[in-house]
């Protein structure tokens, strides 16, 4: 069994903080961080290896080479290798241009040892879309199996995969054959605290580094800026609404007025029965 | 060759036969652009079973539907209805291609996009068309920014997007619209498909909780710690409410997931929604701006959350809320009984 999870270094948009003049992110104020829900795409990877006894983990990202500090989180979570592919060929990608640079690194990756399984997070923190994993999928022309919570059962002798599916009311149960793609939500596991060995491995491990002249049979027009068929047109603060009222006062005036204003909207508020 | 590609495309959502909010709203929304354009406006529908939903489709504002039905369309799956959709594409060309941004809205879409090689823009939260140029222009709130980024694709088409629900207006439904049905036939085996929806397990309570919630108490990072926001829960249990919560709080882990309001999380419009110790980031105030009545209660008088509310309270949420959960018991004791809501 061979998987291969795709991962996103990400700034934490948990700490990042806003420049107040200019509306955009300061990124300097933030730390780059393995995308979280790329760790639970890791953390299910070692799940899976557990389930059927044994296999490798190849965990795939695509970025600057600091992006390699992701690839040694991952091995820290369980992964047994990981690739990095990095150029300026690649800058400025879409998420279209980005699915076509990850296909061709991981047709790389095939090639030393076939795939039955790609993991992706559900989305990056960063970018927000969603939009790679299934382009990986359709590029691969592997079935892809979005927002996974649980990998139910896998039967490697008849090579399918059975996985639950969320959705917005509930939840799909899919049997899918492999090799397949999923994308997975942080309800799938829990991230669990990582082995001494696998720290130490992480510290030592030296990351496998392409570049585009690694890959083969690459179209380089479909890659990066290039590649990307959406740009952004403009950046606009969005017209400011002006506001409402202010309730002034101490705290108990405040209570007080709200109290009253809430008990006068009757349309919309409180009666008692 | 991009003149080849006219009309705007909806793609209309339908599970168990029962269209999805959503597609509704984007077809109000595909009306606007279609005038615009001077173009038909056409819904999209797949499933099984499917084709007493045009008229429904049509009432909504499109001009004409097309339809896949087929057993093979019964459970959303990307495998099956993406090849339905992209028979549909490849052979009429629409310019314009919006899904709402639903769990199978964002699947199908992303698939759809790689094969016919076309820019893709998620989460939408507003639509436009610059007519000279016949782009569209699909703003989304900036990562992480309060700021709006437009995105265009110039120079491919379909120009595809997804959309938040609840941010698009439906139009009224008017049954004296008259449009036309195109059905199309598509050869798909079941043995030849490589995923099988095996059992589709519904469960309405969670979600639905905090999307149809009448009142949503929400809180955030400002409540200080896990601890401080059981204030919010306190509240809400108060008044019947439910409880939501910023990314910062579902990130920190005081609340799960299924309670997130923005745009990672649900989008609500409820009649009366409580912002307590929110700031009103972008990602939060697009999940929440569309509510009737907003309360916000904030330290932070310059707080950007103060431009959405109707009225606003500058103090201490520890010291207020406190006050608000005891008047409204009083308030409840007097009375004698439940605080409801009309």
């Amino acid at each position: 069994m061979h998987i291969v999870v795709c991962v996103k270094q990400v700034p934490d948009t948990k700490i990042i903080k806003i420049n107040p003049k200019t509306n955009t992110l300061d990124r300097r104020s933030a730390p780059a961080i393995l995308n979280p829900y790329d760790a639970h795409a890791v953390q299910e990877a070692v799940k899976i290896r557990k389930m059927v006894g044994e296999g490798t983990i190849s965990v795939l990202s695509m970025g600057p080479p600091q992006a390699t500090a992701v690839i040694k989180k991952s091995i820290e979570i369980g992964a047994d290798k990981g690739y990095l592919i990095s150029d300026r060929a690649f800058a400025g990608a879409d998420t279209l241009a980005t699915s076509y640079a990850l296909s061709k690194a991981l047709e790389r990756i095939a090639k030393e040892e076939p795939v039955d399984l790609v993991i992706c997070g559900l989305h990056a923190i960063d970018g927000d879309t969603g939009q790679v994993g299934p382009g990986i999928a359709r590029r691969m022309d592997i079935p892809p199996v979005t927002n996974v919570i649980e990998v139910t059962e896998l039967n490697e002798k008849e090579k399918t995969i059975l996985l639950k599916r969320k959705l917005a009311n509930g939840y799909q149960l899919i049997q899918a054959d492999y090799p397949c793609l999923m994308t997975v939500g942080k309800e799938i596991n829990e991230i669990e605290y990582s082995p001494m060995p696998n720290m130490i491995k992480a510290a030592r491990y030296e990351p496998i580094i392409w570049s585009v002249n690694d890959l083969e049979n690459v179209n380089r027009p479909q890659l990066g800026l290039k590649g990307s068929p959406t740009i952004v047109g403009k950046m606009f603060t969005p017209p400011k609404p002006e506001g409402g009222k202010r309730l002034e006062g101490n705290s108990d005036e405040q209570v007080n007025q709200l109290m009253e204003v809430l008990q006068d909207k009757k349309e919309l508020f409180l009666t008692a029965r | 060759m991009i003149e080849e590609y006219r009309g705007v495309w909806v793609f209309i959502e339908q599970n168990d036969g029962e269209i999805e909010g959503v597609s509704l709203e984007l077809l109000g929304a595909g009306r606007k652009l279609a005038d615009k354009l001077e173009v038909t406006l056409s819904g999209v529908l797949l499933g099984h079973d499917v084709k007493a939903l045009c008229p429904e489709i049509i009432a909504y504002g499109a001009d004409e539907v097309y339809v896949v039905d087929h057993p093979i369309m019964k459970d959303y799956r990307t495998e099956s209805y993406m090849k339905g959709i992209m028979l549909l594409a490849e052979k009429y060309k629409p310019e314009i291609f919006l899904y709402g941004a639903t769990p199978n809205g964002k699947d199908l879409a992303s698939a759809v996009a790689t094969d016919l090689s076309t820019g893709l823009t998620a989460d939408t939260t507003m639509l436009d068309v610059d007519l000279e140029k016949r782009l569209l222009e699909a703003s989304r709130p900036a990562f992480g920014g309060n700021i709006m980024a437009t995105i265009l694709c110039k120079k491919h088409r379909p120009q595809m997007a997804t959309v938040r629900p609840k941010v698009m207006k439906a139009l009224d439904r008017d049954t004296s619209r008259t449009g036309k049905i195109i059905e199309e036939e598509i050869d798909l085996k079941e043995e030849n498909m490589r995923t099988k929806v095996l059992k589709v397990v519904k469960d309405v309570t969670k979600v639905a909780s905090l999307a149809d919630a009448h009142v949503v108490v929400a809180g955030g990072k400002g409540l200080g710690d896990i601890h401080g926001f059981q204030l919010i829960h306190e509240l809400a249990d108060t008044i019947g409410a439910s409880v939501g919560g910023t990314r910062d709080v579902v990130e920190a882990g005081w609340l799960p997931h299924e309670l997130q309001v923005g745009q990672t999380g649900e989008t609500i419009t409820p009649k009366i929604y409580f912002a307590i110790g929110i700031s009103g980031a972008i990602q939060h105030v697009v999940g929440m701006k569309n509510s009737e009545f907003i309360i916000a209660i904030n330290k932070d008088p310059n707080a950007p959350i103060f431009d959405v509310a109707t009225y606003g309270i500058v103090g201490d949420a520890m010291e207020i809320v406190p006050k608000l959960i005891e008047q409204f018991k009083k308030l409840r004791k007097e009375k004698g009984g439940e605080v409801s809501y009309v």
